[in-house]
Order: structure tokens, then sequence, then C-alpha cells
């Protein structure tokens, strides 16, 4: 098999951090490379080297046995390099054919745009994937996997000899991820290179050849996947053995933390009734769209509610607002961690004391000594790897600005905290030291809410389950009580009859 | 709180282009240095420089308000109404800045809960408070006052004019306003991220209300300055104001997308426009050269900001 591409002792710095340090990565046609590693290890800066976006401090890059000598976007675009972000590249309202070709539209005499040209071309593109997909179609009207679909489209348009995706199947639900398999498949079987990223380990044995794992910057090993398996993988992500992926959760009190009565929203959710005691975690399992997010912006007012009560520590309040409800002693931390829980422009002072400024102000000032000793606390004890606490939180890596989402409400010290898909999107290592958190949290007294889409870890990491399906909780299980079969048919409104 | 040398560092850029346009004005003309011509500019910044402070919180927050004009020109004209008609001085002032608050208020809750964008909002109030003051004031000036009123735009204090004083204060409460207080603290992160701050249990609204009402009061004491110091409240004052204001604002190196920025660089963006229009007058350069050069400066200076970003 040709080499496509080689890239050699490529360092990186960033301000404060190594990103990079002498890795190695390369990729032969016809083959699929995963690339694995915690949060943080400098996957996505590896990818953004070699699509010209950052510029290495050290290092080869080798295309085609031809050495790059200045990357730049537009150089590695035309050298065939195609990056899929995990935030797709799409404009919206324009239609699949017009992104596919954006800025290089085919046009005739006159410079006017030839769409019939371009449409041919495109349905052309889009044959081998075999789907109904409009040409004609505007990006925001069509699902997540055909926008997938499409940027893979836009790669071939041209003429990539090498596919880097990121996170290709975290939007994706299971037949998409099949059917993208299958497309991944051909894509090798026409001599296309694939650079995979992804956190779901068990994918990696379906469709990758190779993997190579990074580890804070270092490469650690890169193998034949028929030689590793998920276990050694994630030995090598993180340096030691993972003995305890699930935590085992304390004895809770029967002290009522939360006791939610009747929460009604039309077309969103129907008399939702459900506690959690101090020192508890309750997960809440179900499918996307089963209105679990909904019921817990509900309770925290970021949604206006029909009717329900809310009674936290056995106090009715009356909840019209998001700061009605931190005051009443709720914490919700959403599941767009970045988007919804963060300021990336602002420092990690100012992100981690966004939610305690209310609370330390003394005549009107804030009282920036008090703050200053709780938050550096905070960061402290959640190991949050950053030069300052005036440092941006854009400069942070991802980890570690998810930790300062997580810092900002654990300085408010709060009665219940509402966790919205905390793992969705981080790796196993981090995943286990979230739950170790929630548990901490709770072993302190607080009351545990944890919405996840994952059946493994929404079974085993809370104390009970609370299975959600059409805007109402369909079933209640204790840990252990259930199977994963039967919580799956609850929550595909099967009520348990399929196992 | 120390003061935040990062906010401070990245208005250096324009600090230094300030000082060498300072020294070279010094080395074109000889009255330029001279501490009348010194006060005299910077009595005449002070008009939109208090503008542009409030102006500094509306675009913190990621808005923008085009009506601080058409508010200085009604706050003004009824100032000057009410002090014809015989209301006393404190009265008057208070009304005035009452005037100013309202038209921002109005502004504020027009763009939170009605949910229509800043500019539009402020686009609208712009012609309405414009309007109004012309029905107010039948379209002729109100002048001719007396007594302490006079004192406002054209008092000493240590033979310090009075205007660059209420400049000097508008400008160090703010910065406490900004750095010390949560009001501040939430400006910038409502510009960072709005959903993020109202996910964080505060009430966003009523935080970006605020800065328009801090803008429409800045805008009503730029007109008791204005209206004192002329000693007439002049229909079409405030007409343009918007676009030196928003300029000073921009120079100092405060994003238009909100969340960053700082007082201090607003104080040198506004007297960078007062160095330029006075220097410009002391050289005999026209008025219409004057335009294009301060284009230019607007412009140069966010692309100097744009530079400095991009080295990171």
């Amino acid at each position: 098999m040709a080499t496509l591409l080689r890239m050699s002792g490529i360092s990186k710095s960033f301000p404060g951090v190594t990103a990079l340090n002498n890795v190695d990565f390369d990729l032969s046609a016809g083959e699929v490379h995963a690339l694995v590693g915690e949060n943080g290890a400098g996957k996505s800066t590896l990818m953004k080297i070699l699509a010209g976006v950052y510029r290495a401090d050290q290092g080869e890059i080798w295309l085609n046995d031809r050495r790059v000598t200045s990357p730049d976007p537009r150089s590695m675009i035309d050298a065939g390099v195609s990056v899929i972000y995990q935030e797709l590249n799409l404009v919206p309202f324009l239609s699949v054919a017009e992104n596919i070709f954006l800025g290089r539209e085919p046009r005739r005499a006159g410079g006017l745009i030839d769409w019939t040209t371009m449409r041919r071309e495109v349905e052309e593109l889009l044959a081998p994937f075999n789907l109904s997909l409009d040409p004609r179609a505007k990006i925001h009207s069509i699902g997540p996997a055909y926008q997938q679909v499409v940027e893979i489209a836009k790669a071939l348009s041209l003429k990539a000899g090498i596919i880097v995706m990121d996170e290709p199947t975290a939007p994706l639900t299971g037949s998409e991820v099949d059917r993208l398999f299958e497309i991944i498949r051909n894509l090798k079987a026409s001599g296309v290179g694939v650079a995979y990223i992804s956190h779901r380990l068990e994918e990696l044995h379906q469709v990758a050849d190779r993997v190579t794992v990074l580890r804070d910057g270092e490469r650690v090993i890169t193998a034949p996947l028929s030689a590793l398996s998920i276990d050694d993988i994630i030995k090598n992500m993180v340096g030691r053995q993972l003995t305890e992926q699930y935590p085992s959760a304390a004895e809770n009190s029967r002290e009522e933390a939360l006791r939610v009565e009747g929460l009604t929203k039309e077309g969103v959710c129907t008399d939702v009734s459900f506690h959690v005691h101090r020192g508890e975690i309750l997960g809440f399992a179900g499918l996307v769209g089963a209105g679990r997010t909904e019921i817990m912006q509900l309770i925290y007012g970021y949604r206006k509610k029909d009717a329900g009560r809310i009674i936290v520590r056995g106090r009715e309040v009356t909840i019209h607002s998001t700061r009605d409800a931190v005051r009443a002693g709720i914490a919700l931390i959403p599941e767009e961690r970045k988007k919804q829980g963060l300021i990336l422009g602002l420092s990690v002072m100012d992100n981690s004391a966004l939610t305690i400024f209310d609370q330390h102000t003394r005549a009107g000032f804030i009282q920036w000594r008090n703050i200053g000793k709780l938050v550096r606390q905070m960061v402290k004890n959640l190991g949050i790897r950053t030069p300052s606490l005036s440092q941006t939180v854009r400069n942070l890596s991802g980890g570690n600005q998810q930790k300062v989402v997580l810092s900002k409400w654990f300085v408010r010290h709060c009665d219940v905290y509402i966790f919205d898909e905390p793992t969705r999107g981080i790796d196993v290592g981090a995943k286990v030291e979230i739950y170790k958190l929630m548990q901490s949290l709770a072993a302190d007294g607080a009351a545990i809410i944890m919405v996840s889409s994952e059946l493994l870890e929404v079974m085993n990491v809370p104390n009970r389950i609370a299975v959600v399906y059409g805007g109402r909780i369909v079933k209640e299980f204790e840990k252990g009580e259930a199977t994963e079969e039967q919580v799956m048919s609850y929550a595909l409104g099967l009520g348990g009859k399929a196992s | 709180m120390k003061l935040d040398v990062r906010y401070v560092l990245r208005s250096y850029g324009i600090l230094i282009a300030f000082i060498l346009i300072c020294i070279v004005m010094t080395i074109l003309s000889p009255v330029f240095l001279t501490v009348t011509n010194v006060l005299n500019v910077i009595r005449q910044s002070s008009i939109y420089g208090i503008m542009a402070i409030g102006m500094t919180f509306v675009i913190l927050t990621g808005g923008i308000d085009l009506s601080v004009g058409s508010i200085l020109a009604i706050s003004g004209a009824i100032a000057a109404g009410s002090l014809k008609g015989g209301v006393g001085f404190l009265p008057v002032v208070l009304l005035t800045l009452a005037v100013g608050v309202g038209c921002g208020l109005a502004n504020g809750v027009l763009i939170t809960l009605g949910r229509i964008t800043p500019f539009v909002v402020t686009l609208g109030m712009m012609s309405i408070a414009r309007g109004l003051t012309l029905i107010y004031t039948k379209g002729y000036p109100i002048s001719g006052f007396s007594g302490p009123f006079r004192f406002i735009g054209g008092g000493d204090v240590l033979s310090i004019p009075f205007p660059i004083i209420v400049f000097i204060v508008t400008v160090v409460v703010a910065w406490l306003i900004l750095t010390q207080t949560r009001l501040g603290r939430y400006t910038y992160a409502i510009g960072g991220n709005e959903e993020t701050v109202k996910l964080s249990g505060i009430n966003a609204n009523r935080y970006k209300t605020i800065v328009y009402m801090i803008s429409g009061l800045a805008a009503a004491v730029s007109a008791l300055i204005l209206t004192s110091r002329i000693n007439s409240a002049e229909p079409v004052s405030g007409t343009g104001y918007e676009l030196d204001v928003i300029a000073a604002v921009v120079i100092g190196g405060t994003s238009l997308m909100g969340g960053r920025g700082s007082v201090w660089g607003t104080l040198v963006g506004a007297l960078m426009i007062g160095v330029i229009n006075n220097g410009m007058n002391l050289l005999g350069i026209s008025a219409y050269f004057q335009l294009v050069v301060k284009g230019v400066i607007i412009i140069g200076a966010v692309l100097l900001d744009r530079l400095r970003q991009e080295q990171r």
C-alpha cells in the first residue's frame, strides 16, 4: 500500500501548554487509521496541523513522499487533505449542492452559475451513497447524518485522498452509524486514507485498521487493531488499569432534597413526579427526544411549566426563572457545556465565580478576595490545569474547560445538582472522574440527578433510575434491579414486554 | 482586585498612537501643548466622552445604542424648557437625568422583553426622540439661562473646567462598576455568552436593560453640559453624535461583538478624537479632511487590534 501521509516528529506548544511532543502519524491508501486519546491528549491539534490551521513548531509533513514546506489551509486542501470537523462547516440556508461546490460553483459563459451541471455532478457524487437526498434541499432541513454525508461528498469532490473525520458518529443514531461505516468502507475500497478520531472505542474494531493512542501530547502506541483489545487501548490512553469504571455509590440518607409533583407542560411532559434524597444519585434514562432535558429545564425555570409543584428540602418553592431555581439551591449543568456553560472569552476566574457574585458582594462591591480564595481552592480540588486564574477559558483544553463548568457550580454548594449528559463526548478516563465527582458531591450531602443516554452508565452509576418515555416517567428501578434489556424496553415505550 | 493589566495592555497600541499624535502636534503647533488648549480639548471631548463611557457598557453586552444623540437633544430641550418655565435648578437636573434614563429604559425593555435587536430599537428611538424634541421646541432653540445652571458647562473648580471633572468622575465610577460590581462582571459575561449567563441563574434581561439606562443617563449628563455651555438647547443638537461616540468606544479597543473592552480604552479613544479635531483646526486643515482622517483612524484602530489578536 502506498503511503499517503507521513507526519514525523511533530511538536506544538501553546502559551503555557505543550500540546504535542515529537508525535509521528502516518496513513496509507485504503486504510482507516484511528486516533484516540483522552481530552487534551492532542488529537485535534495534530489534525489541525495536518489541515494547515496550526503551524507545527517542529516536525515534518510528507504527502505522497513530497515534503510539505509551508502548510496552510488552502494548500493542504489542494494537496487532497479534507478535514470533517465535529462542528460541521456547512452553510445552513444554502442547498446541498451549493454547499458541496461552495466557492467552486460551475459557471456558464457570462459568469452565471450553471445549476444543471452542478446538480448533475452532485447526483454523481452522491450516487454511491445510495440514499434519497435531494441536492436542492437546504442543509438545515436535513438531519445530522445527511449533513455528514454532504461533508464527505464535498471532500470527494475536492479529490481528497486523505479524509480526517473528527468524532463523526457522535450525532448519529445506530442505523446511521452503520450507514456511515458502509460509506467509509467504500472510501477505503477506492483508495482513500481515513484518519478517524473517536471516543467510542467499541466502534474502532468495526471500522479501523490501525490505531494510534496519544496521551498528554505524546504518542504512546501505534498498532494494528487486531493486536489490541478495547481494554488495552484504554490502558494506553490513561496509563493505568481502569479497575473501577463504575465506582459503587454510597448509602444515601432518607432526607428528601428535591420533590417534584405533577410537573406538566403541554407537548413536553405530563404529570412527572419524583423525588431525590440527599446523598443520592437519581438517573434519568431514556432515548434522545424523550423529554428528559426539557423536564430538567422546566424544573430549573429555564422553560415555563403549565403545572407542578417543586419542593426543596421540605419547603415548596416558586420557580419562575433560573434565578429562582439557583436561589432555591438547584444547579443545572447543561448538556452543551461549551455553548451553555462557559463564556469562552472571559477568564477562569470570571467563569467560575459567575454563580457566586451575588453571595460575595458587600455594599455593592464584589469581595474579590473571598471569591479568589474559593475559586483557587476549587481549581485545585478539580485539578484544572491552567497557568493562572486570569487565563482566558478559550485557551484551555476541552477537558479543562469542562471542569471549569463544574467549578462554577461546585463553588456555590447547591442542594441539588442536575447533570444533563455529563459524559457526552468525553473519554473513558474523564468519565470515571466525573462519576467520582458526582459521588463525592452526593457524599457531602447533595442530591444528584444524572440525565444520560448511555445505558450502561445510567444503570451503574446512580442509586435509582427513572425511565422516561414520551414525556412521562414510565418506570423506576433500584440499582441492580433491572437488566439492560428491561430498561431499554421501557425507554422504547414497550413497558418491559420485550424482555 | 488589582487593575486588570491585560485590558490596559490591549489599549496600549492605541495609547502609543495617541501619544505619538500629541508629540507630532506639539512640534507642528506651538499652541497645542498650552494649558488653555489642553483643557479646551478635554472639555470638548468630555461631551461625547461621557456618552462614550455609557456606550461602552452597551457595546460590552454586544449591543449598540444609536439613540444617544437624540436622547441628548430631548433631555437638553426639556432641561431648557423647564428652566425657562421657572423650575428650580436641582429639580431640573433630576428631571433631565430622568428623561435620559427613561429613554434608556424604553430601549432596554423593547430589546429584552420585546426581543427586537438593539440596532432596530435604538434606530427607532433615535427618530422618536428627535421628533419629540422638534415637537417640544417647535423647531426653535430655547436659550438664555442664568444662575447655577450656567456653572455645569462653564464653571471651574480650582481652575479646572467643571465638564472635565464630571468626565473624570464618570470614568472612575464606570471603571469601579465594571471591575468591582456584579453589574460590571455580568456586563462582560452577557457580551461573552448570554445563554450561559441565563443558565447560571442570572436575570440577564435586567442587566441588559440597565446598560441602556446607563447609556441614556450618560447622554442626559452630556445634555446638561452642552445646554449649559452654549446657553441654549438646539432642537438639532446631538445629531450624528452617535457616530463619534461609537467611534471613541471602538478606537478604544472594545469589541463590537461584546465581552471585551474597558473604559480606559474608551477614554483614550475619546481624547484621540478630540486631539485630532483640535489639531487639524490648529493646523487649518479643512473640516472635510477631518472627516476622512477620522474615518481612517477608526478603521486603523480596529485593524491594529485585529493584528494584535492574531499574533497570539
